[in-house]
């Protein structure tokens, strides 16, 4: 490659992530070489990570609109509730003869408790018109709340040995849960870039109003999009069950915060209009070997907390200050070509 | 008047750039005490950039800001105040929640540094402003009750209670009826002989040309005339506004059997419009007209389904169009092209193809993908028709001119084939040659049997294209004239009658 196009890549948001996974990447190799490159670790990370990218995805799609979904973990949380509920209290004793067949039918009550999440919140966003910061506040609130009276708050145990698969099983000795990561990411990546419907997604993100003037059809575009981010969130909530071999109202309360912080860092812009999948998947990966790198520091979970508040502030900051440019003065990227005054 | 005076503020060489376009390149101005000044321009023309070099909001790369002959090379908007510049912006900038006295007196309550408001005082400052322009209004009434023109005086009172010295009036006349615009004339002259100087800042000057002492027109940022008020009349203004003698264009005839497209009854909206009916004949160009706040917009977006109307019907081909729906509207062939096209037309921040082709998804789309290739070269033969210059039809579409980003707007309707086109401000902030030839597109459409509504108050675009003209006064129509049968002067007259 010659200087120029490396030039070229790095004015855009996603050349620059992909150099900073790649430093990331190398920082933690270097600090912890002998754990960090070990093949054990890189496969536990690819097990790992799967389940918070994939809420990240569906923070994602929503961010495109200028929203927000805070209920994503909520609507996880229910959702591998009810699915392990279904499992253990319904079927009961008799899921260990056809213990394929009920995992199946639990995951898709899983997404449609998903999906009926993602429906609740469509309507308070787009017919009732709540913002969708409070919105989604609330509703994260109530489908919490739902998932403590099922199981009095505590830990629904005892799932059949079949569900333990899409967590910790392999497929072609890849983990299972970096293969439906991938899938779905593909999935998402094709909607956004090839349909109509993600065309309307990116075009209402950037200007609301002007979406309604074009006569767009915004009521039924935002319900698609908060439908789509509850089944994604279910599907996280039945990665983390089978992971935890358990559902409990409150696991991975820290997700929010991360599926949030990947989001902004992977480029998406949180007052809607712009963001691609690719920039999310390098900001997932860079999150993962930060944490893994910590872990391996010897770094507690709270100061982790801190710190990916601290660098969610940090990259929004970057990304608000027109003056911030690793490359030298004069170069702009594409986007940034300012039009006459007026 | 002393016009013979010092001057109270006189700006030299004047240049101002924006990312490398010049808004102003070498503007003076003299404005004496007691003087009023007209400046005329055209949209774009970098008028409103000089109201703010003056005030202070934005710094000049070049030149001299001299008041009471000191210079100010670094003028802030607080520094301009102190001096006693003053603007009065066109939607006057009064908090609308508070009382008339409150809103004259905040100024200058805040100005003398006193941590209590004291109602007393306030009601004080606010009957001495009001007496110093012949005025009287009541003190206690909120002030989102009042008309536009007393919303205007109240302007006026607050730079007076604020020790102004020079007021600037941004448009002054736009939404006042012929009887308002006399009781503004006759509160300058008043203002005038206290001392008190002021500067117009309009496109429409014709009629605030009697109390002007000196007129200064802009075009393209530079100033092209200069001169003692009486040597202007209305047609030598346009004609310095413009650079040319606008030759007097109207549409070709109507085809007399042209069938019926629109039909509107009865349509009304409490407090917007009410009881509006017109029809409209394929190929017909019809123009609305109105003065701000006549319910010339609200009629508009009422018949894109923009604004649902309490009764009445829109029929178009003799079919129902659903009220208040405008997904339904534009499926039916209805077309909206908005007022403001930087926040109701365009996707800014997205490419030019993207604000073009986002029309037309559906038409677009196989089995759930839309098929970019024939999507975007549709996008790109509109935009070849419209004879858009597109250097990069990637870019985002604000890199694009106003005329041009109009152009966009106009080739995403187009796109749709529509078989009503509804025109809101047509060449609002386009330059004048972009303007005709948005007008030539106007003309062509119908030509090809489009029913086109055009909604604007720039009178000689409504003569220029319509063959109709429906004129709207407090959201009723009370003319529908043919455009060939009247004069500007008396369009004008009926407008503000």
């Amino acid at each position: 490659m010659t200087p120029e196009r490396i030039r070229g890549l790095l004015v855009q948001p996603e050349g620059r992530l992909a150099l900073i996974t790649l430093l990331v990447f190398l920082l933690m190799a270097w600090l912890t070489p002998d754990r960090f490159l070990s093949v054990q670790n890189l496969t536990s990370m690819a097990f790992q990570f799967p389940e918070f990218a994939i809420l990240a995805l569906a923070m994602t799609i929503v961010m495109l609109t200028g929203g927000i979904d805070l209920s994503v973990i909520g609507v996880a949380n229910l959702a591998a509730i009810v699915a392990a509920l279904l499992l253990t209290q319904i079927v009961g004793p008799g899921v260990a003869e056809h213990g394929t067949f009920w995992v199946v039918v639990a995951m898709l009550a899983a997404l449609a408790v998903g999906a009926l999440a993602g429906l609740v919140n469509g309507v308070l966003v787009a017919w009732l018109g709540l913002p969708p910061i409070l919105a989604t506040l609330g509703s994260g609130l109530v489908f919490t709340g739902f998932g403590v009276a099922l199981t009095g708050g505590s830990a629904v145990m005892g799932l059949p040995a079949e569900m333990a698969w899409i967590g910790n099983g392999r497929l072609w000795g890849i983990p299972v849960p970096l293969v439906l990561f991938a899938g779905l990411a593909l999935l998402l990546w094709f909607v956004l870039t090839h349909t109509a419907f993600g065309l309307k997604v990116r075009m209402f993100g950037a200007n609301p109003l002007a979406a309604r003037f074009a006569a767009i059809d915004i009521n039924a575009m935002l319900l698609r999009v908060y439908v789509s981010a509850g089944m994604l969130s279910a599907v996280a909530g039945l990665l983390i069950m089978s992971r935890a071999n358990s559902a409990k109202f409150d696991y991975g309360s820290s997700y929010l915060l991360l599926a949030i912080l990947i989001a902004v860092l992977g480029g998406v812009n949180p007052y809607g209009g712009y963001g691609r999948i690719i920039g999310v998947v390098l900001a997932v990966l860079s999150m993962q070997f930060l944490s893994s790198g910590l872990n391996m520091l010897g770094v507690s979970n709270f100061a982790r907390e801190l710190i990916w508040g601290s660098l969610l502030i940090l990259v929004m900051v970057i990304n608000a200050s027109p003056n911030f440019r690793i490359l030298p003065r004069g170069w702009q990227p594409p986007g940034a070509r300012q039009g006459p005054p007026g | 008047m002393s016009a013979d005076g010092e001057p109270l503020v006189e700006l030299t060489g004047i240049t101002k750039t924006y990312a490398g376009i010049h808004a102003l390149s070498d503007v003076g101005l003299t404005i004496r005490p007691g003087e009023a000044v007209s400046l005329a321009g055209e949209n774009g023309s970098g008028k409103s950039t000089l109201i703010k070099v003056l005030s202070g909001v934005e710094q000049p790369d070049r030149g001299t800001i001299r008041i009471d002959g000191e210079t100010h090379p670094h003028m802030s908007p607080r520094q301009a105040a102190a001096a006693g510049i003053m603007v009065i912006f066109q939607d006057f900038s009064l908090f609308p929640n508070l009382s008339v006295a409150e809103n004259i007196a905040v100024s200058a309550e805040l100005a003398s540094g006193a941590r209590v408001y004291n109602a007393a005082r306030a009601h004080g400052t606010a009957r001495r402003a009001l007496a110093r322009v012949g005025a009287e209004l009541d003190l206690q009434a909120r002030v989102e009750t009042l008309s536009v023109a007393h919303k205007q005086l109240v302007a006026i009172c607050r730079a007076l209670a604020a020790d102004a010295r020079l007021i600037i009036m941004d448009e002054p006349t736009t939404a006042l009826t012929e009887r308002e615009v006399r009781t503004l004339l006759g509160i300058i002259r008043r203002l005038k002989a206290d001392g008190v100087a002021v500067l117009f800042v309009s496109h429409k000057l014709a009629e605030v040309l009697e109390v002007c002492e000196h007129v200064v027109v802009l075009r393209n940022g530079r100033k092209v005339a200069d001169g003692p008020a009486a040597e202007f009349d209305a047609a030598s203004l346009s004609r310095h506004m413009t650079g040319r003698d606008i030759a007097q264009t109207s549409p070709a005839p109507l085809d007399e059997a042209a069938p019926l497209l629109l039909e509107v009854e009865g349509l009304t909206k409490q407090g917007a419009f009410e009881d509006v009916s017109f029809s409209l004949r394929a190929g017909e160009v019809l123009g609305v007209s109105g003065l701000l706040g006549s319910g010339r917009t609200s009629l508009a977006k009422a018949l894109f389904g923009l604004v649902r109307p309490e009764a009445g019907l829109i029929r178009l081909r003799g079919q129902v169009i659903p009220a208040g729906d405008p997904i339904a509207a534009a499926a039916s062939g209805i077309g909206y092209v908005p007022e403001d096209r930087l926040t109701e037309g365009l996707f800014l921040t997205q490419s030019i193809l993207h604000n073009v082709a986002i029309g037309r998804t559906e038409a677009h789309t196989r089995l759930g993908v839309l098929a970019g290739h024939s999507a975007w070269a549709e996008a790109m033969d509109w935009l070849r028709r419209l004879s858009v210059k597109v250097p990069d039809p990637q870019a985002p579409v604000r890199s694009l001119s106003g005329g041009n980003q109009q152009r966009v707007v106009l080739a995403r309707w187009l796109a749709r084939t529509p078989s009503l086109l509804v025109l809101n401000g047509p060449s609002v902030g386009v330059d004048v040659g972009s303007k005709a030839e948005i007008h030539g597109i106007i003309a062509d459409l119908a030509a090809r049997g489009l029913g086109v509504i055009v909604i604007s108050d720039d009178l000689p675009e409504l003569l220029a294209t319509c063959h109709r003209i429906l004129v709207m006064v407090d959201g009723r129509v009370v003319d529908d004239i043919a455009a060939a049968a009247i004069s500007e002067a008396e369009l004008a007259h009926r407008l503000a009658s």
